[in-house]
């Protein structure tokens, strides 16, 4: 559906703030950087806070897409460490 | 007792307090206009220290504990207005609390008709939501008007990092509150709708594909430039709306959003232009919201905002976007 190589996914759907955070910092941590890491988002509280977050860590989001009324899929590029 | 006997016995305690005071060397001046304020309780006052912004280093918090178990009751309390305020400290240790605070280069906070101790949130030294830094600004205010004598009344500053106003920059003679203003950089924007979403003003909606905003409803947030995740919505311009007087007490009144987008500088150069003004137009003990009353705040607009070339607020329509609702008597 993309064009962008996804390289790992998570669903963070359900999960609260900021764990959701958390978790996805985790999870680019992991990661080299230059990959990209696909994360499904609540709206809501969530999309307010995790991109934002995700951001100030020093990674990139590229790509933003409304999968549903109620969740968002941030593709996000992992930054330098 | 005779009358005689007790006029003669009150003029011998006076003399009595006199020569104690004297050889305390209270200065009752300093007592006036410093923060000793009198309790109910007999030959007891409360001190009240100068923390502009509500910030204090780890020693004077050690001093200030220090203070109260020597000289008050091992307590503190903390003012309305951010100051830590050591309570039931005898008259008698005045000079013993002045000369410790001194070592640690403090001083008790400003009463009476002065400019009082200001006030700030967090702002965006440590609060995300601060799109302004009400902390430093509330620190260059105290360090260059604290305790200024205005002539009529107190005048209260205060500073807030973004329109949510924790610090209640409205209640204030001069308020500062941040803002900006966003700009879309169109090349960048997916049309997600986010910031449609996140706008609270409903001043963003979505024309063909991307975010466009009414600025005549927009209070300058941000909010929309912090939710985008592709930094496509972007600050344009940002600095401080300055609000003018407002006060609290038995007859409250709300200040009057008077300029926007104002620099650190200006807003230096604006409280002591507006002190000026308020000590040529004020009519005696009346706060700078009364002079406004009487002779408008338009005069104030004239007289200061405009020869200073900063971007004036005139009229209603443009304050309807800081829109402030409750019952206002009118
Ligand atoms: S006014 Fe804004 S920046 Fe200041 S404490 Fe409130 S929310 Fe935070
Ligand atoms: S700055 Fe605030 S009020 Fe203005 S468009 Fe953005 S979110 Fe809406
Ligand atoms: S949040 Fe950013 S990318 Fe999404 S519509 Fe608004 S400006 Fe465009």
């Amino acid at each position: 559906m993309s064009e962008f190589h996804i390289d790992d996914r998570l669903d963070l759907r359900g999960v609260l703030c900021p764990m959701n955070f958390v978790k996805a910092k985790l999870k680019l941590e992991e990661m080299e950087s230059g990959q990209m890491l696909e994360v499904t988002l609540d709206d809501g509280e969530p999309m307010r806070s995790v991109p934002r977050s995700i951001k100030e860590e020093g990674h990139k989001i590229v790509s933003v897409q409304k999968t549903d009324a109620n969740a968002y899929r941030l593709v996000i590029l992992r930054g330098q460490d | 007792m005779a009358p005689n006997d007790e006029t003669a016995k009150l003029e011998a305690l006076r003399s009595g307090l006199k020569k104690e005071a004297r050889a305390l060397k209270l200065d009752f001046d300093q007592l006036k206009s410093g923060g000793f304020i009198k309790q109910t309780q007999k030959n007891l006052f409360t001190v009240r220290l100068r923390c502009p912004a509500g910030q204090l280093t780890s020693t004077q918090l050690r001093t200030a504990a220090e203070l109260a178990d020597k000289y008050g009751r091992g307590e503190v309390h903390i003012s309305v207005r951010q100051s830590v305020e050591i309570p039931y400290v005898h008259y008698q240790n005045f000079d013993a609390v002045t000369a410790a605070l001194k070592e640690v280069n403090w001083s008790v906070a400003s009463c009476g008709p002065r400019v009082r101790v200001p006030g700030a949130c967090a702002g965006c030294t440590y609060n995300p939501n601060g799109v302004a830094d009400s902390q430093r600004l509330c620190l260059d205010i105290d360090r260059r008007f604290f305790g200024v004598a205005t002539g009529h009344h107190k005048f209260k500053i205060s500073a807030a990092g973004c329109p949510i106003d924790c610090p209640r920059s409205r209640g204030a003679d001069l308020g500062f509150q941040g803002e900006v203003s966003p700009r879309l950089e169109a090349a960048l924007c997916t049309g997600c709708e986010l910031c449609v979403t996140a706008c609270q003003e409903k001043a963003l909606t979505m024309a063909e594909g991307l975010p466009v905003r009414d600025d005549s409803k927009c209070n300058y947030c941000g909010d929309c430039i912090k939710i985008c995740p592709l930094d496509a919505m972007v600050a344009a311009r940002s600095g401080w709306l300055v609000r003018a007087g407002g006060k609290h007490g038995k007859h409250p009144l709300y200040s009057y959003e008077v300029a926007n987008f104002v620099s650190d500088e200006e807003a230096l150069a604006l409280v002591e232009k507006t002190m000026e003004w308020y000590k040529g137009n004020a009519d005696g003990r009346e706060r700078l919201g009364a002079t406004f009353a009487r002779v408008g705040v338009q005069k104030y607009i004239a007289d200061v905002i405009e020869p200073m070339g900063l971007q004036a607020i005139k009229t209603v329509e443009q304050r309807r976007r800081f829109w402030a609702g409750g019952n206002f008597y009118v």
